[in-house]
């Protein structure tokens, strides 16, 4: 079929915005939400939206992030679209919920403008939320600028109500960074939006006229094969998210997957990040490039499920890599995500030097020129040709 | 009796049967079996509002008491379900539900 191509309309939204006009563009059903800065202005829009009768959506005022996710859970059982946003200590409050909503297998999806942890209190930007969320069932998307918030979120929908997944969704991006600075967002049309997204109840709803029992008490000779059923879902979605990023590419022109890749076809060093820092890192790449260093660069996506086959088809060849880490662990010498670079290659038997850069804690200034110096830093681990044991916390005041 | 696979059963472990839970007799599990005096009963109907398992059978059956009082109604137990909670036996505003321990 012939499809002609419209000019497309660029608006200047903040990521949070871009996060609101999403979920007005796949007509959402009900939006159950507690401000919390920096996620506020997406409960202020999307309140603005079903106020001026944009949005046909219920919008319930919680007194809770814990009851915001009891009620999206509620409300998606009876088969309705749910949205929702929060981060940091509401995304802990909720955290408790976050499991009933990935065990009971419904596709909720929540904007996350990740957000430091307390104490002390931080409002600014990491990504410690995210990652103390992410093994609760949910799959975690990242979005690098306000055009994939918008473009994530989305797809989320179409992810998670995909029957061969059914999982929450949760879409982070960097709290003020990301949230709060405005950027150009090229808005599709909320009729285009909902035919690729068209409202499909796959999963098993609460009906008066068949009643069910969800979330029942089960003993041990049954709850290990309901957890494998989501462990499988998971694994269901790696694929998924890829095919649900060609579709969208297709009808609207913007490629997405588990991962996204900069000029790692002739490199020999890769640098690995997320978040606002992959448009730091494309730069310093370029940067670094023009001074003849060959070097590429992995953005994730997709931190759970884990891209670990991709990851490991780039790095296999490659003679050292760098992973820049918006988060902390305690009591272990790596950070989250270069953890999980590390296990999927010991696994897939991929021996390569690398080092372990944390960056941006509390929303620490990151500059283009500190990812330049870790692209040095993974040339000078190369030539030492083991990995690097201590973990570098770049921006602190030593 | 072969239970079913992980692929077998519904997804997050819905149950798509509704009141399947009479196949579970929990009458076992009791420590004190409440025991109605029909002489002291007044047919309020407070222990059937209060039992939470539905335990109190509130059944068609006449009951003179020696009294020479009539009533249409009485009410029993289904030892095949009460858990002995004892909510019944606090709740008479009579006192005719006594707690007896189970004899084994």
């Amino acid at each position: 079929m012939e499809t002609t191509i419209l000019a497309k309309r660029r608006y200047a939204l903040t990521g949070n915005y871009a996060a609101a006009y999403a979920a007005k563009a796949v007509d959402v059903d009900v939006v159950a939400i507690y401000p919390i800065t920096p996620q506020t202005t997406i409960a202020e829009k999307l309140s603005e939206f079903v106020a001026n009768g944009e949005l046909d959506a219920e919008l319930v005022h919680v007194e809770s992030e814990h009851s915001a996710m009891s009620a999206a859970i509620g409300a998606a059982a009876v088969g309705a679209r749910v949205f929702t946003a929060t981060c940091s200590q509401g995304l802990e409050l909720m955290h408790e919920m976050l499991f009933i909503a990935s065990g009971l297998r419904l596709p909720i999806v929540m904007a996350v403008p990740a957000r430091a942890l307390s104490a002390p209190i931080s409002i600014h930007s990491d990504y410690c939320d995210v990652v103390s969320a992410r093994d609760s069932g949910w799959i975690v998307l990242i979005a690098s600028n306000a055009q994939e918030v918008y473009d994530l979120i989305i797809q989320a929908f179409k992810i998670g109500e995909d029957k061969n997944v059914l999982l929450p969704v949760m879409v982070a991006y960097d709290g003020f960074l990301m949230s709060h600075t405005l950027e150009p967002v090229i808005l599709e049309d909320d009729y285009e939006v909902r035919k690729f997204v068209p409202k499909e109840v796959n999963w098993i709803t609460l009906n008066p006229e068949k009643p069910v029992t969800m979330g029942p008490l089960v003993g041990p000779d049954w709850y290990y094969e309901i957890k494998y059923q989501q462990v499988v879902a998971m694994r269901n979605a790696l694929n998924v998210i890829n095919k649900v990023g060609k579709d969208f590419d297709k009808k609207f022109g913007r490629r997405y997957g588990l991962l996204k890749t900069y000029r790692v076809e002739d490199a020999e060093y890769i640098i690995i990040t997320y978040g606002a820092a992959w448009e730091f890192a494309m730069e310093a790449i370029d940067k670094a490039r023009n001074d003849g260093v060959k070097i590429g660069g992995i953005g994730i996506t997709s931190m759970r499920p884990f891209p670990e086959e991709e990851i490991v088809k780039i790095l296999q060849d490659k003679k050292a890599f760098v992973t820049v880490d918006k988060a902390l662990y305690f009591g272990i010498s790596t950070s989250p995500v270069h953890m999980d670079i590390l296990a999927t290659l010991y696994k897939y038997d991929v021996r390569i030097p690398c080092i372990n850069v944390v960056h941006g804690i509390g929303q620490r200034t990151m500059f283009v020129k500190d990812f330049v110096e870790t692209i040095k830093m993974c040339v000078k681990v190369a030539e030492k040709g083991k990995p690097e044991k201590e973990i570098i916390y770049m921006g602190l005041r030593t | 009796m072969t239970l079913p696979k992980w692929y077998e059963m519904p997804l997050a472990g819905t149950i798509l049967e509704p009141g399947n839970t009479i196949k579970i007799k929990t009458g076992s599990w009791r420590t004190f079996k409440p025991i109605i005096d029909q002489e002291k009963c007044t047919r309020c109907r407070i222990c059937w509002v209060y039992c939470p398992e539905g335990s109190i059978l509130e059944l068609e059956k006449p009951y003179v008491t020696s009294k020479g009082k009539k009533f249409n109604i009485t009410y029993e137990i289904n030892y095949d379900y009460c858990k002995g909670c004892g909510i019944c036996a606090t709740e008479c505003p009579v006192k005719a539900i006594t707690l007896v321990r189970e004899e084994v």
